[in-house]
């Protein structure tokens, strides 16, 4: 009996021990940093370098929350998901069906639309800033020249980063369509042809009324990739004209509030908000690999 | 699916049974899907086909209007340039040790964890596991400004340290890897400890063999991010090029050489290469750990 539970507190040990290394690494990386932005939230930073930050309370949060440039940063970042989103998952959504069938060809075809998910932002970034650039990229040849250059226009700036975006979520979304389809029960899209339904009739009655977990999938996934990203942003327009531009999305005012500012209290204020917005996706994506649990057994 | 029985409707009048035309209809709808593949290809393709290009034109060149579409006379000296002066050989060994560290610190972490949740009882396992997930709500975005204050005082600025430490742990890596290991028959597990085999062994010579597919998708998962990240580095590498990864490398490279475009985007390319290579090789690996949660 003794020796059972000598065998079974060495179990527990052996678990314990197996844990640490990955506890540790979540302990003082994500998890102590995440609780530490709402202490850093509540103390300014000092109006001279080298003094001690002071507690302000909830002081802070409200002047940070009642800011224009917080709510321009706002503004701008939802305007960047809406265009960036439904776009890529739209042009995803094209590419797979007109992927999904066995013709000659299609291998190589696959691997072109799922390409842009391997190319970094930084990539991303460089290649359409060549093509944006007012004197050697496409846009003179194209007869659209607007004042100032695209990527310094209020107007254009945004759309422009959001194509960057769009093209290189093409990729993923691609890929996430193209499992959704190859999942669907062939007898099921057999008996709809069968039936007579045509292409079109098919495509919004049977296909994408299947489809939809998979959408919803996307959607997600797409959704928090749109609130990360900021990388063309930094490359392409940079902090000093990210603000008249309407570029500053969330991330970047973070980024900036952090690096540029050396204001770690209000990068912590931005970060929650950040951290809130999001949390409505993660758990949505939480369940999605839930799913997978429940069926798996534990 | 509630969907799918109005769908399913009753059928259609037959169809004028005349074969001809209907054999061609499905001819033309062939060469309709190739059309629109092709012009899928193009879109997808064609600006880091314009990079490809833009690299191998002389500066002057590549502000010719119309544009150059194809390189008639290339110059590949860009390349040499970017690989020499513009330090992207630096940088891409810099991205190679840290993307290597990150996957394998990554790789045994969650190996390790999953097996502790996969086959091991202990007190407190469910709500160990539950802070695994939790991590995966918490986005990496919103840890950086403690993070950054902890590197510093660790003094792990401008250090391999700095740069892969935060990131040798993964919730999604180990949640995987036990969904792999779930699979395993319980009775290897009891058949394997009749024949004399500790955790260990077993963990080492049946459990991860037999996870093998799974442990490539979170290899190949892990790389990909490892070596595109941005933010982190872009943070950490601040002032000095001896870490600096090949994405800060590329904003340097077009801040410093705005004459000399050809050369920014030859660097573009050296950078995209080993990704690209990865795709070819591994793709079922790196569909399979960016679907999954997608489809059951």
């Amino acid at each position: 009996m003794s020796a059972l539970r000598s065998r079974r507190h060495r179990e527990w040990g052996l678990a314990y021990l197996l844990l640490a290394p990955a506890l540790l690494i979540f302990a003082v990386f994500t998890f102590y940093p995440f609780l530490r932005n709402f202490k850093l939230a509540l103390y300014q930073n000092p109006p001279y370098p080298g003094l001690p930050s002071h507690y302000v309370g909830l002081h802070q949060v409200g002047s940070v929350l009642a800011s224009t440039s917080f709510h321009q940063s706002l503004v701008s970042t939802l305007l960047y998901v809406v265009m960036v989103v439904p776009v890529g998952l739209i042009g995803g959504l094209l590419l797979a069906v007109a992927a999904h069938k066995a013709i000659r060809g299609m291998a190589w075809f696959r691997l072109v639309f799922s390409s842009t998910v391997v190319t970094s932002v930084a990539v991303a970034a460089v290649v359409f800033g060549t093509l944006m650039d007012p004197v050697v990229g496409l846009l003179p040849w194209l007869g659209v020249n607007p004042h100032p250059a695209i990527l310094e226009n209020p107007t254009w700036a945004l759309p422009a980063v959001s194509l960057i975006a769009v093209w290189q979520f093409l990729g993923l979304s691609f890929v996430i369509m193209t499992a959704g389809l190859q999942s669907l029960p062939d007898e099921v899209l057999e008996a709809a042809r069968l039936d007579g339904a045509g292409g079109w009739t098919m495509f919004w009655r049977v296909t994408v009324p299947l489809l939809s977990p998979t959408l919803f999938f996307g959607l997600v996934v797409g959704t928090i990739y749109a609130f990360q990203s900021f990388g063309q942003i930094d490359i392409l327009i940079g902090p000093q004209n990210s603000q008249f531009t309407h570029t500053d999305v969330l991330l970047y005012s973070v980024y900036q509030a952090l690096s540029i500012q050396d204001n770690p209290g209000v990068a912590a204020v931005l970060s929650i908000v950040l951290f809130a917005i999001l949390l409505v996706f993660t758990l949505a994506q939480l369940r999605f690999l839930e799913r997978r649990v429940t069926y798996a057994g534990d | 699916m509630p969907a799918t029985d109005t769908a399913v409707r009753p059928p259609a009048p037959a169809p004028p049974a005349a074969r001809p035309p209907r054999r061609r209809h499905r001819r033309l709808r062939l060469v309709l899907r190739y059309t629109l593949l092709s012009i899928g290809a193009v879109v997808v393709l064609f600006p880091l086909y314009m990079a490809v290009v833009n690299s191998l034109l002389a500066p002057s060149q590549i502000a010719h209007q119309p544009p150059p579409f194809f390189p008639l006379h290339p110059q590949w000296g860009s390349y040499r340039k970017a690989w020499t002066e513009g330090d992207l050989a630096v940088y891409l060994r810099n991205s190679a040790i840290q993307t290597t560290i990150i996957v394998a610190g990554q790789l045994v972490t969650s190996v390790l964890a999953a097996y502790a949740f996969a086959f091991l009882e202990f007190p407190f396992k469910r709500t160990l596991f539950v802070v695994f997930l939790m991590t995966l709500m918490i986005p990496f975005e919103v840890t950086i400004a403690t993070n950054l204050s902890t590197v510093s005082s660790l003094g792990w600025f401008n250090t391999f340290p700095g740069l892969t430490v935060p990131f040798l742990a993964t919730g999604f890596g180990t949640f995987l890897l036990r969904q792999a290991f779930l699979q395993i028959p319980r009775d290897l597990r009891e058949a394997a400890q009749l024949d004399g085999y500790g955790h260990f062994r077993f963990l080492w010579s049946v459990a991860v063999p037999l996870a093998r597919p799974a442990l490539a998708a979170l290899g190949v998962f892990s790389f990909l991010s490892a070596w595109n990240q941005y933010l982190w580095p872009l943070l950490v590498t601040g002032n000095d090029n001896s870490v600096r990864t090949v994405q800060i490398g590329l904003k340097q490279l077009i801040n410093t050489q705005l004459d000399q475009i050809n050369v920014s985007l030859a660097g573009t390319v050296i950078a995209v290469v080993p990704l690209l290579i990865l795709l070819v090789v591994f793709q079922k690996q790196l569909v399979r750990s960016l679907t999954s949660g997608a489809v059951k």
